[in-house]
């Protein structure tokens, strides 16, 4: 990416080795692609961390296989406290394309759209000319790269809400209808948008995919410090002295981020915590500093890698309005559809706005742990509730001190 | 009755799905960005041109944050509410907000100028607190730049 925040043109782009590893891959069977990808142990950088290459193994491949199938780039970035798709889409939207083209190649798609959020102008602007690029030079259209492989792909402009970014939401609002999660089984990769065999991918996993191509699965594996391979977008926001985003090895510690690469806190201000990858992931605290940030160790800690954008909690800022506002979020853009989640997390978020009151008691404390098992997996029908209750039953466990004095005072100590 | 323009800008949408519904989102924003917010009328009439029932448009409509199912301001601030920029000091820009403009979020300026909507997080959360007027974002916002920025837009 150039220093400015530009995007690269296609000439720049190619000029650095872009649209190489699609190349490679229109050389390669759709297996093959899968298997370097899968040997690569790249992990979905969208917040579950499925394994790509096992992703599209569900695809039905071959002259049998229906048709058309689809890739969908998931640039719905929406999860509060993360912003890594946003460099990606505005400082190198052919690199995304490229990873598009190579996902479509090895799962034979015939049409890609990326789900773009209606929020990112400058990203909208930037793809709709990387794209309109991209088919001019006949990477895209007919017989891509002079090969005899057909792709076609859209942008689409999304309107805005949370339940885009889950999966099968995504493809109910492609599909022009309310971003509901649909029941699985059937799996989007046999029966997706329009019920054919569809991928939805991550902008960042899609953007390694040209580089694990060109380079090699080794490669990309001996990029990292732990057992998670390659590289990883890390972000800092809160009252850090450097908020960013920086490509790391993955397995970069915790501390690393916070005082190294954000410059540690603010003067006057301590740390107290950290959601490490976003709203929906449980806070860690300073006996965590030293976790590597990775899926398996984060994991481990308690909590989850999530999007690897930390969102950091200082003693100048009240943790219970802190977990409101995450609650008073999700509440709020729950699609209604199950109980646990519209019920649940509205009931939550109004304990919450009652501690922030001083109208607190000992005993909500109790609900509010109760809602956290209410909302668990196996109780929803979808990721979002449980992914919400997350900070909340970790607020619980590490600032249950905190919850109490709103008791005692009748009000927040910090307002 | 929707304009010829906007006519040919969904119709001109249509090759890019299997299916016509799947139009309908960008058809609503494409008459949004016409006449600034989609009327009863508008969603009566897209749904007849892409042959879905008015009722299932509108809850679709209503599902996503920028359809906006009533008139608004010449101008929309859309002022993030979400996790960091709360941290970062959200609630002072919101109370600044309130001030100048003599509104609360949800509400339209007596002049027609401004309308005030709050919006889950913009994505720029390493300069935060940050808000969007229109198409235009702006970011590691304090009280008084809001004065500054709100000039910008009459």
């Amino acid at each position: 990416m150039k220093p400015d925040g530009e995007a690269l043109t296609l000439n720049e782009y190619q000029r650095i080795g872009g649209y190489r590893g699609i190349r490679k891959a229109l050389q390669l069977a759709p297996k093959e692609i899968t298997d370097v990808v899968t040997k690569s142990e790249l992990r979905g950088r969208g917040g579950a961390g499925f394994p790509t290459g096992s992703k599209w193994t569900f695809v039905p491949i071959g002259k049998d296989a229906p048709h058309p199938k689809y890739l969908v780039a998931n640039a719905d970035e929406m999860e509060p406290g993360t912003f890594k798709d946003r460099y990606l889409l505005e400082g190198n939207p052919h690199q995304l394309l490229e990873g598009m083209m190579i996902a479509a190649r090895a799962i034979e798609a015939d049409v890609a759209y990326v789900f773009l959020r209606g929020e990112y102008v400058l990203a909208a602007e930037r793809l709709s000319r990387a794209i309109a690029e991209a088919y001019a030079a006949g990477h895209l259209g007919k017989k891509i790269f002079g090969s005899e492989v057909n792709l076609e792909l859209y942008l689409h402009i999304s309107a805005g809400r949370y339940m885009c970014g889950e999966e099968t939401g995504l493809l109910n609002a492609l599909e022009g209808k309310r971003a509901n999660p649909r029941a699985k089984p059937p799996f989007p990769q046999t029966s997706g948008l329009f019920g054919k065999p569809t991928i939805v991918q991550n902008v960042e996993t899609l953007s390694n995919l040209p580089h694990i191509l060109n380079n090699g699965a080794d490669w990309f594996k001996s990029l990292s410090r732990s057992s998670d391979a390659g590289t990883k977008l890390y972000g800092a926001s809160g009252k850090v002295k450097r908020p960013g985003l920086w490509e790391l090895p993955m397995g970069i510690t915790i501390r690393e981020l916070l005082e190294e690469h954000s410059g540690g806190m603010r003067d006057g201000v301590q740390f107290r915590g950290v959601l490490p990858g976003g709203a929906s992931t449980d806070f860690l605290t300073e006996q965590h500093l030293d976790v590597k940030m990775d899926f398996i160790d984060v994991e481990k800690a308690g909590s989850r890698l999530g999007t690897g954008t930390m969102i950091v909690l200082d003693d100048q800022t009240c943790p219970v309005g802190m977990v409101w506002n995450l609650e008073y979020f999700f509440a709020q853009e729950s699609c209604g559809w199950c109980t646990p989640c519209w019920s649940g997390l509205r009931w939550a978020e109004r304990i919450l706005g009652a501690f922030e009151q001083g109208q607190g008691s000992e005993a909500d404390l109790e609900k509010l742990a109760w809602i956290t098992k209410f909302c668990a997996p196996g109780n929803t029908f979808c990721a979002l509730a449980p992914g919400a209750v997350e900070p909340l039953q970790s607020a619980l466990k590490y600032f249950r001190e905190d919850f109490l004095r709103h008791v005692r005072e009748k009000r927040c100590p910090w307002r | 009755m929707l304009s010829p323009e906007e006519r040919q800008e969904i119709e001109a949408e249509l090759p890019r799905y299997p299916q016509k519904q799947a139009v309908c989102i960008d058809a609503m924003k494409i008459v949004q960005r016409h006449r600034g917010w989609v009327s009863d009328e508008s969603i009566r009439d897209i749904a007849e041109l892409l042959d879905i029932s008015p009722d299932e448009l509108d809850g679709v409509a209503t599902f996503y944050n920028l359809i906006y199912r009533k008139p608004v301001g010449r101008h929309v601030i859309l002022l993030c509410n979400s996790v960091s920029c709360w941290v970062m000091g959200y609630e002072r820009l919101r109370e600044r907000l309130y001030q100048r403009l003599g509104i609360q979020l949800g509400e339209t300026t007596p002049d027609g100028r401004f309308t005030l909507l709050p919006i889950v997080c913009l994505g720029t959360c390493d300069h935060a607190p940050a808000l969007m007027v229109d198409n235009d974002l702006h970011r590691d916002l304090s009280p008084d730049s809001v004065d500054r920025i709100l000039e910008n837009y009459q």
